[in-house]
């Protein structure tokens, strides 16, 4: 009995020491931490239970039968952040390069498999140098159960990605699936194929950093939500964004006690839309001025900036925002702020996440480039996303809503439960000159009846009443009641049944 | 008395004189451009007229509009506030044309001290004590030039018509005057209408003290005391204070008689200021010379109105009725001291580039009127207004009264603690810098005092270690109230776990082991070694205001919610704060330290404003302090000067383009 407690707790040393102090000393100098020091930041302190301690490898190629480290490069288990269960999984980069064998692989299974049971989110950090070479196509069928699981779990409960170290080649694919990606600045980088083969097969010269590094995926290819300075900031921020998810999609919201008053008035608000309606303003002071105490967990901040996206609370509840940023771009829509809004709709409504809609949009992007790239595709996911979404859904008119970007942003069309508009809103077919070129072409010599039939069209649409006399616009409220507004219209939707017809799946244009 | 009043202006000082108006029981009418169509004065006033587009020009500035705003409303008289049309001898000819009462001084006496040469030589035959100088027109450089020499260097390069900092410029060499002559016209001519500029000595370890003086149309004419106003930056005042600490009362006495018959002289009634320059080096008492008379209410009149117990709006009301003056020179007795402190929507951080925007966050300090002492908080925006590019970036003025000179700065640096704005770069902590400056309260002031003080430029007000300690205390407190709540969650697998009262707080990067354990109406929390200290606070989560009790000491602090942390911001800087977990923090030193990108190769726009001029072009090579480009904003031309030398790579932006902050104009090689 002895013997084999002492054992144990050798092999427990052992298993603690991954790689050795030497790459443990190594990881420390690229300013990381271990897999085992990042989930101490990540959980509550002294919550982590750790599975599949001993699991070792199955190779027996190119020497590995004597080179086994306990854990396998990856530290599974469960533990608590603020006292709620998650499951978790840390690639543990000083143990073969935190490379993914199959018993690696499996113990993320298992890990997934027993998340999904409970209904409780997988919080992956991801240290890998990519598949364990020496185990072969092995290690490809190890990533192939992660991403079938990412598949099944997605929609069930939240999946939760950081990239904390080297994530190349086929690894990236299981992090793409997951609900939300963060990155470490300078440490961290994903692509599909590196440098040196890109240097290869289309002679571009480029770094890691440019190539998939965080600032790359924040802000060019929206393939990462969120990039923080280094391990501690995005482990801390990760428990912080916790705090906003569901545990699964058969869990309510989690609350949050607050202080903050519901009916809380912001008579600023009221002087937020500039005289001049071609003036821009930011949306972020009306978000944070509805949001319990002016908190926001903004995602994708850089890409696509034109709309903003992100998680807030009211009366301490998560709601989900959506809204045009006028500051950028106008506000317009375009392939990436439809895409990027897109995907957050789904997240809410999957996870019954209430959704506040912010709108201020002047239309769709104009362009060649828009055009070939599909602009007809991808904005319709935006619209597909707002239409088949089945949670509360407030949608507040702060301004301009044209067009078909109009229908889009949570319409009445598209059972949008409460909406409102601000005395400022004009919801039109386009801008009053516009129309007014179209409508009256064969003047267009004449700018004297021009200018008097746009103020005509200005009179007759610039507002919000023509919308609200076909009830479109449920209400028109002034924007310092905006909090109370929407805080009421919440308690009166947290009961909402809404249920879309029997299907398989939709067929959301991709 | 008048029934109904116009206020021809905006901002505070329209404000202000509506308060008074309204407590006479006058109906006010307040006049408004475009982009003040929500501003305070006009929600403040009776009736609102509204007189056109938002240039001043077309706006305040437009006198007929004004006129027809009074008949429109029947207003019996206007109040002008200062600036704008205040000091314009045309337009009270045109009122008293139009039967209209002007609440300031005579036409004829607004005209001979509004050109400042000709004030000079009234003054010089009034008996008051001029300072040496070129009072005739001066035609071109050239003849600036040689002017300047026979005065002698330092001189002081003035546009004629000039005022409140504007088209002034000084000159040590002849190279400076060669720079700087034609960009005074210029200025005095879009500022003022007037390019004529003139030259005069400059006084060493000069000070700026003012005489207020008060008359009535019967005659009477009083002095109420000296202002001190030697803080300026840029011959911009920024911090006021009545009496000054320079003044004995022999000297008051002087220099307020030599005022009266200045005042005299031109037949004056109404509230008046004589600006004097006085030399710290002369201990004589008689070292003040005449600079101009502002015929006008000042801006800084309210730290008068504190020692003196005078409304001077009401008495400048009474006085335009036809009243007498209610008082003699015998009457006027100054109690205690009182300082005033001018909130400017600049960035003192950014060398003290202008800013402007919407006021997203504005919450003033409480205004209090006691045996403590007097807050008062002159202002005339509110959260959710603009401060826009077409009128003066002054923000509020924050206006202290104490029994001592001590205690009126004491109250200033606490009332700047709670003096919350947002959306905008602000001067507060510069001007708590300046509270808390030994010398400043030593009173060894002179006009130089920022430009000797502060000659880098400003960084945040030094912190001691004292304060450095409760600001420890206090991000404990705040994280660990807001941790405990987030322990609160719905959802988890047991009971709450609540956070562990050992932590350790990293304040501007320096780690401090924490304890905090809650006790009955206060929280006892240690820090380093030292012993618990007893911390008494009302915080909840998303508060911004954070007041609290350290040890008996009082705290007032900003709190502003960072991706990583805290900003907390008292006593003149901002400290980041965050708390972490005992075994974070030990973790945290594994992070290595981000260097930030090297700006250097960039001349970046230091504000919103117009590119006018690119002054070089690519592939040139540049020396330091060698001019690169002019931007225009708030009426002023800002010269960009290359920091090193080097070699001028691209520039992206264009002559005439709008530029953004940290818009990039040029890189260099």
């Amino acid at each position: 009995m002895q013997k084999t407690i002492d054992e144990l707790e050798a092999k427990r040393e052992q298993a603690r020491m991954g790689g050795g102090q030497k790459r443990i000393d190594a990881q420390h100098k690229k300013g990381r931490l271990t897999a085992r020091e990042r989930l101490t930041v990540l959980l509550d302190e002294g919550s982590f239970e750790e599975l599949d301690m001993f699991v070792e490898h199955n190779c027996t190629d190119f020497g590995m039968a004597d080179n086994k480290v306990p854990g396998d490069g990856v530290v599974t288990g469960s533990g608590t952040i603020n006292g709620r269960l998650t499951y978790v999984f840390a690639q543990d980069f000083t143990v073969f390069g935190g490379s993914l064998s199959e018993r690696h692989a499996e113990k993320i299974c298992k890990i997934m498999d027993a998340a999904m049971k409970v209904g409780a989110p997988v919080i992956g950090l991801n240290d890998s140098g990519g598949a364990r070479i020496q185990e072969g196509v092995a290690s490809l069928g190890g990533y192939a159960e992660v991403f079938q699981r990412n598949v099944l779990a997605s929609g069930v409960v939240p999946q939760l990605s950081l990239i904390m170290g080297p994530c190349a080649g086929g690894a990236v694919y299981s992090p793409a699936m997951t609900d939300f990606i963060f990155m470490v600045e300078d440490t961290s980088y994903m692509f599909v194929t590196g440098p040196d083969v890109v240097k290869t097969v289309t002679n571009e010269e480029v770094t890691q950093e440019e190539l998939g590094g965080a600032i790359t995926h924040t802000q060019k290819s929206g393939v990462a939500d969120a990039a923080f300075e280094n391990d501690i900031d995005a482990l801390l921020a990760t428990r912080e964004f916790f705090s906003y998810l569901p545990s699964s999609n058969r869990h309510e919201v989690p609350e949050v006690p607050t202080d903050d008053p519901w009916d809380r008035l912001e008579d600023s608000l009221d002087s937020v839309i500039p005289p001049n309606a071609n003036q821009p303003y930011d949306m972020h002071e009306v978000i944070r001025k509805v949001a319990d105490e002016g908190r926001f967990f903004e995602l994708q901040p850089k890409h696509a900036a034109n709309i903003i996206v992100g998680f807030c609370r009211i009366e301490g509840k998560t709601v989900g925002v959506v809204a045009n940023q006028p500051m950028v771009l106008a506000g317009v829509l375009d392939i990436n702020s439809s895409k990027k809004a897109a995907r957050f709709v789904r997240f809410c409504d999957a996870f019954e996440i209430p959704i506040l809609t912010f709108v201020d949009v002047p239309g769709f992007l104009p362009g060649v480039g828009q055009e070939h790239n599909g602009i007809i595709k991808h904005g319709a996911k935006l619209l597909f996303a707002y239409a088949e979404a089945t949670v509360p859904k407030i949608t507040v008119i702060t301004r301009k809503a044209y067009g078909g970007a109009y229908d889009v942003m949570a319409s009445k069309h598209l059972r949008g439960d409460l909406n409102y508009a601000w005395p400022t809103a004009e919801i039109a077919v386009m801008g009053a000159k516009g129309a007014v070129e179209i409508i009256f072409r064969k003047d267009a010599d004449d700018p004297e009846k021009i200018a008097a039939k746009t103020r005509e069209y200005e009179d007759r649409f610039a507002n919000p009443f023509v919308a609200a006399s076909k009830g479109f616009i449920d209400e028109v409220i002034m924007p310092h009641s905006t909090r109370k507004r929407v805080a009421l219209g919440l308690r009166k939707l947290r009961d909402k049944q809404l249920e879309n017809p029997w299907k398989k799946h939709d067929n959301i244009p991709l | 008395m008048f029934k109904k009043i116009l206020i021809a202006n905006r901002g505070e000082i329209a404000c202000r004189v509506m308060r008074t108006a309204k407590r006479m029981g006058i109906a006010t009418v307040a006049v408004y451009s475009d982009a003040d169509a929500k501003a305070p004065h006009v929600k403040m006033a009776d009736e609102a007229v509204h007189i056109g587009p938002a240039p001043a020009a077309e706006s305040y500035l437009f006198a007929e509009k004004i006129i027809a705003a009074c008949k429109e409303t029947g207003a019996e008289a206007v109040h002008p506030g200062y600036g704008f049309l205040s000091e314009r001898a045309s337009f009270v000819e045109a009122l008293d044309k139009a039967g209209i009462t002007f609440i300031g001084p005579p036409a004829p006496a607004i005209a001979a001290m509004g050109d400042k040469i000709e004030s000079k030589k009234l003054a010089k035959e009034a008996g008051v004590n001029v300072v040496p100088g070129y009072l005739g027109e001066i035609a071109d450089t050239d003849e600036a030039v040689k002017i300047a020499g026979e005065i002698g260097y330092p001189v002081m390069m003035k546009a004629s018509a000039g005022g409140g900092g504007k088209g002034m410029r000084l000159a040590y060499s002849e190279k400076d005057v060669r720079e700087g002559f034609e960009a005074t016209k210029r200025e005095g001519l879009s500022s003022f209408g007037d390019d004529r500029v003139f030259i005069e000595k400059f006084i060493e370890e000069p000070r700026h003290i003012e005489i207020q003086v008060l008359g009535d149309k019967h005659g009477n004419i009083v002095y109420l005391g000296e202002r001190e106003c030697s803080i300026q930056r840029r011959h911009q005042k920024v911090i006021e204070e009545a009496p000054s600490p320079f003044v004995s009362p022999e000297m008051r006495k002087k220099m307020g008689e030599q005022a009266v018959a200045l005042a005299r002289a031109v037949d004056y009634h109404s509230a008046g200021t004589v600006e004097l320059i006085v030399s710290g080096k002369d201990k004589t008492g008689d070292g003040f010379y005449f600079l101009e008379m502002n015929t006008r209410l000042q801006v800084e009149h309210p730290v008068t109105e504190e020692i003196t117990g005078v409304d001077l709006v009401e008495q400048m009301i009474r006085v335009a009725y036809g009243e007498k003056l209610p008082f003699g020179q015998e009457d006027v007795k100054l109690d205690g001291w009182a300082i005033e402190a001018r909130v400017y929507a600049e960035d003192p951080y950014r060398g003290f580039l202008p800013s402007t925007g919407r006021l997203t966050t504005y919450n003033p300090p409480e205004e209090q009127r006691g045996e403590d002492g007097v807050v008062r908080v002159d202002d005339g925006v509110a959260e959710g207004g603009e401060v826009s590019m077409f009128y003066d970036p002054m923000i509020a003025k924050l206006i202290t009264h104490g029994e001592s000179r001590e205690q009126a700065i004491d109250l200033a640096v606490e009332a700047l603690d709670a003096f919350q704005i947002e959306g905008l770069a602000d001067n507060v902590d510069f001007l708590s810098a300046l509270m808390q400056h030994e010398r400043f309260r030593s009173g060894k002031l002179t006009t130089g005092f920022i430009a000797e003080e502060y000659p880098e430029g400003f960084e945040g007000a030094p912190a001691s270690e004292e304060l450095m300690r409760d600001l420890v205390a206090l991000t404990a407190l705040i994280a660990m109230t807001e941790e405990t709540r987030m322990a609160l969650i719905d959802g988890q697998l047991g009971d709450p776990v609540f956070p562990s009262p050992y932590q350790t707080v990293i304040l501007e990067k320096k780690e401090y082991p924490v304890s905090i354990v809650p006790e009955e109406g206060a929280t006892m929390i240690s820090v380093g070694d030292g012993d618990p200290m007893e911390v008494i606070a009302d915080y909840a989560p998303g508060q911004r205001l954070l007041v609290a009790d350290v040890e008996n000491r009082r705290r007032i602090v900003q709190v502003d919610r960072t991706a990583r942390g805290y900003r907390l911001t008292t006593r003149g800087a901002s400290h980041s704060a965050r708390m972490l977990p005992r075994h974070v923090a030990q973790l945290s030193h594994h992070m290595i330290e981000k260097v930030a990108p090297d700006l250097s190769r960039f001349l970046m726009a230091p504000m919103p404003g117009l590119l006018t001029q690119l002054k070089v072009s690519e592939g040139d090579t540049v020396e330091v302090g060698q001019p690169l480009a002019v931007v225009e904003a708030m009426k002023m031309e800002n010269i960009l000067r290359a920091e090193k030398s080097g070699t001028v790579k691209t520039i992206p932006a264009s002559e005439g383009e709008s530029l953004m902050v940290d818009q990039v104009i040029m890189e260099f090689e």
